[in-house]
C-alpha cells in the first residue's frame, strides 16, 4: 500500500505548489509587478490578493476530490483483482 | 413599519426557527452530542462549517477593516480562506479517520500521553474562549443599535437562545441550527450588497462590480478610489502600506491557525467518512467564498460611499446614520477650523484615538468630547470600523427591511460561531479531561450529562465576557490564530506526516511555540505597547504574524527532540499507517 500513499504525496505536493504560487506568489510577492497588468477595473496583483486566490483555492480542492476519488478507485480495483 | 419594527420580526422569526429546528434535533447520545452520529451529509456539514466558521467578526467587522486598510486587508481574505486548503488537504480526511470525538483525543492517541492530551485541552479552551468573547460584543452591538435594548438584556437573550439548543441538542442540534444561521447571514450579507453594487455601477454581481465603472461616468471605481485617497492623505487603496515580509506572516499565520482551531476541525468528525471529509471541505469553502469574495466589494463602495456622503458638508445636514451613530459613541466629530464643516481624512481626529464623551453639544450641535483634537492633521472624524457593514445600508439608503436584514444576519453569525465554540469547549472538557484522564469510570448516560452541565457554564462564562467585555478583546485575537498556528497545527500534522515523531518532541514542541509565541505577544501588546512599531518587531514581523515564525520553531525544535529520544511504540506506528490508508 506504499504506492498509494506515495502517489498522495505526489498529489499534495503538486497541489499546495499551486496554491503558494497564487496566494503568496501572486497575491503578495509579485503583486505589484502584476499590478502593471489590468483586468476591467482591477490591477492584476489587486485581484488576486482579494478575489482570484479564493476562486483558485475553490479549485484545488475539489481538484483533490477529484484526483483521490480516482486513486482511491484504482486501488480498490486493484485489491479485488488480487483477492480474487 | 419602523427600522426597530422590522428588525424585531426578522430577529424574532429567525429565533422561532432555531429553537423549532433544535427541537427536532435533540441529542440521544454522545455520540450525537459530540459529532452528530457521524451522519452528517457532506454538503450540509460544509454549509454548517461556514456558518461556525464565519463569526461576528467575519460579517460585521471584516469588510470595515478592509474598507480602511485597503489593499492590506487581503491578508485576512487569503489568510480565512487559504486555511481551507491545507485543512482539507492535510489534516480533515485523516483526522477523519482516525474516528474518535474530539481534536485532544488525537493528539492524545498519537502521542500516546496524557500530558500531550492535557496541554491540547488548555490550548484548545484558552483559544476558544478568546474567540466567544468577540461574538457576545457582536450580539451585544446589534440589539443595542437596532432594537435600543441594553446591551446586557441583548447578550442576555443571546445566551437564552443559545443554551436552549446547545444543551438540548448538542452537536447535533447546533449543526442543523447552523445550516438556517449560514442562510440567514448570507442572504443579509448579499441582498445589500446587491442593491448597493447596482446603485454604485449597475452591475447586480458585486464581485464583478467593484472592477467596473462608476454608474454615469466612464472612471473606473477603484481608480477614483485611489484618487481619492490619495488626495486625502492616505495610501492608494489598492496599494500595501505593510511591508511584504508582515502581509507574508500575517497571511500565513491565518490560514495555519485557520486549520488548527480545534471547532472548524471537529465539524469534519461529523461526516460519514474520510472521503465526505474532502469533499465537504470543499464545499464549506464555496461557502465561505461566498461572503469573504463579497466583502472587499462592499468595503471599496463603504469607502467611497463614506467620503462621498460626509466630505465638506455642514454637520447640521450631515446624514442621519452619521448622527445616529454619534449617539451610540461609535462616531465623533471634532470641528478643528471651526467651519462647521466635516473634515475627513488621514491622521487622528482626537487625542489619545477613542473618544470620551461629555455632556453638552457642541456649536453645530454635535455631541462634545473630551479628547483635545489632534493637530498634526486635518482629520476632524472618528469612525469606528465596526459600523461600516451596519451602516452601509443606511449609507446607501437602502429600504428598511434590508437593514433588519442585516441586523438579524450580524446576531444569526455570531450565535452559530458561539455555539460550535460552546461544543467544543464542553466536549474537551467532559470526554477528554473527565472520561478520558480523570473520571475514566463514568457511564456514557452520566458522561452525557456532565457535557451538557459543561455546555451550560460554558455559556455562562461567555456570557460574563459579553457583559463585561475584557478591554483587550481586540488584541487577543492574534492570540487566538498564533496560538492555533504555533502549539496545534504542528502535532496534528507531523502526527500524520511524520511516524518517527514522538511524545517528548510533540510536547517539547507545543511547549516552545506557545511560549515563544504568547512571549512575543504579550510583550508588544500588554507589556510595552509604546514600543509595538515595525523597528521594534523580529525581522520586521507584527506581532498578528508571529505565530508563522512560532509554527516554524514549534517544527524544528519536534522533530529535533524526537531524533534524540526513542521512536514511538509500534502501535502507534501501524496506527499512523492506518490513517493513510484509503
Amino acid at each position: 500500500m506504499d504506492y498509494y500513499w506515495k502517489a498522495n504525496l505526489k498529489i499534495l505536493f503538486c497541489l499546495l505548489t499551486i496554491w503558494f504560487i497564487v496566494s503568496f506568489g501572486f497575491g503578495i510577492l509579485l503583486s505589484d509587478w502584476l499590478d502593471q497588468f489590468r483586468i476591467g477595473g482591477f490591477k492584476l496583483g489587486f485581484w488576486f490578493a482579494q478575489q482570484g486566490s479564493i476562486y483558485v483555492f475553490i479549485l484545488l480542492i475539489f481538484t483533490y476530490v477529484f484526483l483521490m476519488g480516482r486513486l482511491d478507485k484504482k486501488v480498490s480495483a486493484e485489491r479485488d483483482k488480487k483477492d480474487s | 413599519m419602523t427600522v426597530q419594527e422590522w428588525t424585531f420580526v426578522m430577529v424574532g422569526m429567525s429565533f422561532a426557527i432555531y429553537i423549532l429546528i433544535a427541537f427536532k434535533s435533540r441529542a440521544q447520545s454522545t455520540s450525537d452530542f459530540y459529532v452528530a452520529g457521524k451522519g452528517v451529509n457532506p454538503i450540509v456539514n460544509g454549509m454548517a462549517t461556514a456558518a461556525d466558521w464565519m463569526s461576528a467578526a467575519s460579517f460585521l467587522s471584516m469588510a470595515g477593516l478592509i474598507a480602511f486598510l485597503g489593499k492590506d486587508g487581503s491578508v485576512y481574505l487569503m489568510g480565512w480562506t487559504g486555511g481551507y486548503v491545507l485543512l482539507a488537504l492535510l489534516l480533515a480526511p485523516y483526522l477523519r479517520k482516525f474516528g474518535q470525538f474530539t481534536v485532544p483525543d488525537f493528539i492524545g492517541e498519537r502521542y500516546y500521553s496524557n500530558t500531550a492530551r492535557v496541554v491540547a485541552v488548555l490550548c484548545l479552551i484558552f483559544i476558544s474562549f478568546t474567540y466567544i468573547a468577540g461574538q457576545m460584543r457582536g450580539v451585544g452591538i446589534v440589539f443595542s443599535r437596532f432594537l435600543e435594548v441594553d446591551i446586557n438584556l441583548g447578550v442576555l437573550i443571546g445566551m437564552g437562545i443559545v443554551f436552549v439548543y446547545a444543551v438540548w441538542g448538542g452537536m447535533k442540534g447546533i449543526t442543523y441550527t447552523q445550516v438556517a444561521q449560514y442562510t440567514v447571514l448570507i442572504f443579509a450579507y448579499l441582498v445589500p450588497a446587491i442593491y448597493i453594487s447596482i446603485i454604485m455601477t449597475n452591475n447586480p454581481i458585486p464581485q464583478l462590480g467593484f472592477g467596473s465603472t462608476l454608474a454615469g461616468s466612464p472612471e473606473f471605481l477603484l481608480d477614483k478610489l485611489d484618487k481619492v485617497t490619495t488626495d486625502l492623505g492616505f495610501t492608494a487603496y489598492t496599494e500595501n502600506t505593510k511591508s511584504k515580509i508582515d502581509v507574508f506572516c500575517i497571511t500565513a499565520a491565518l490560514m495555519v491557525g485557520t486549520a488548527g482551531l480545534p471547532h472548524v476541525i471537529v465539524r469534519f468528525f461529523t461526516v460519514p467518512s474520510f472521503r465526505a471529509a474532502r469533499k465537504s471541505a470543499g464545499y464549506a469553502l464555496i461557502f465561505i467564498a461566498l461572503l469573504y469574495t463579497t466583502a472587499p466589494a462592499v468595503s471599496a463602495f463603504a469607502r467611497m460611499n463614506l467620503i462621498d456622503s460626509i466630505q465638506d458638508t455642514e454637520y447640521s445636514n450631515s446624514p442621519q446614520w452619521f448622527q445616529n451613530w454619534e449617539t451610540i459613541g461609535l462616531i465623533a466629530w471634532k470641528d478643528k477650523n471651526s467651519d462647521g464643516l466635516i473634515r475627513y481624512s488621514s491622521g487622528n481626529a482626537l487625542d489619545g484615538i477613542k473618544p470620551v464623551y461629555i455632556d453638552g453639544e457642541g456649536s453645530s450641535g454635535e455631541r462634545l468630547v473630551l479628547n483635545e483634537p489632534d493637530f498634526s492633521n486635518e482629520n476632524e472624524v472618528y469612525i469606528d470600523r465596526d459600523i461600516i457593514v451596519l451602516a452601509n445600508p443606511e449609507i446607501a439608503k437602502l429600504p428598511f427591511w434590508v437593514i433588519a436584514l442585516v441586523a438579524a444576519g450580524g446576531v444569526a453569525a455570531a450565535l452559530s460561531t458561539a455555539a460550535g465554540l460552546l461544543i467544543t469547549i464542553s466536549s474537551a472538557i467532559s470526554h477528554d479531561l473527565l472520561k478520558k484522564t480523570f473520571m475514566p469510570r463514568i457511564s456514557e448516560k452520566q458522561e452525557l450529562l456532565y457535557s451538557r452541565l459543561a455546555t451550560a457554564f460554558a455559556i455562562g462564562i461567555a456570557g460574563l465576557f459579553g457583559i463585561y467585555p475584557p478591554a483587550f478583546v481586540a488584541q487577543v485575537v492574534a492570540f487566538a490564530f498564533g496560538l492555533a498556528a504555533s502549539t496545534l497545527f504542528p502535532v496534528l500534522l507531523l502526527g500524520i506526516f511524520s511516524k518517527r515523531l514522538n511524545k517528548e518532541g510533540a510536547i517539547a514542541g507545543m511547549l516552545i511555540g506557545l511560549i515563544f509565541t504568547a512571549g512575543y505577544i504579550i510583550y508588544f501588546k500588554f507589556l510595552a505597547p509604546e514600543l509595538n512599531t515595525s523597528d521594534n518587531w523580529l525581522f520586521g514581523i507584527s506581532p498578528e504574524g508571529i505565530g508563522f515564525i512560532g509554527m516554524l520553531i514549534n517544527v524544528s525544535v519536534s522533530l529535533i527532540v524526537s531524533s534524540l529520544t526513542s521512536p514511538p511504540p509500534k502501535e502507534v506506528s501501524s496506527m499512523v499507517e492506518g490513517l493513510r490508508q484509503p
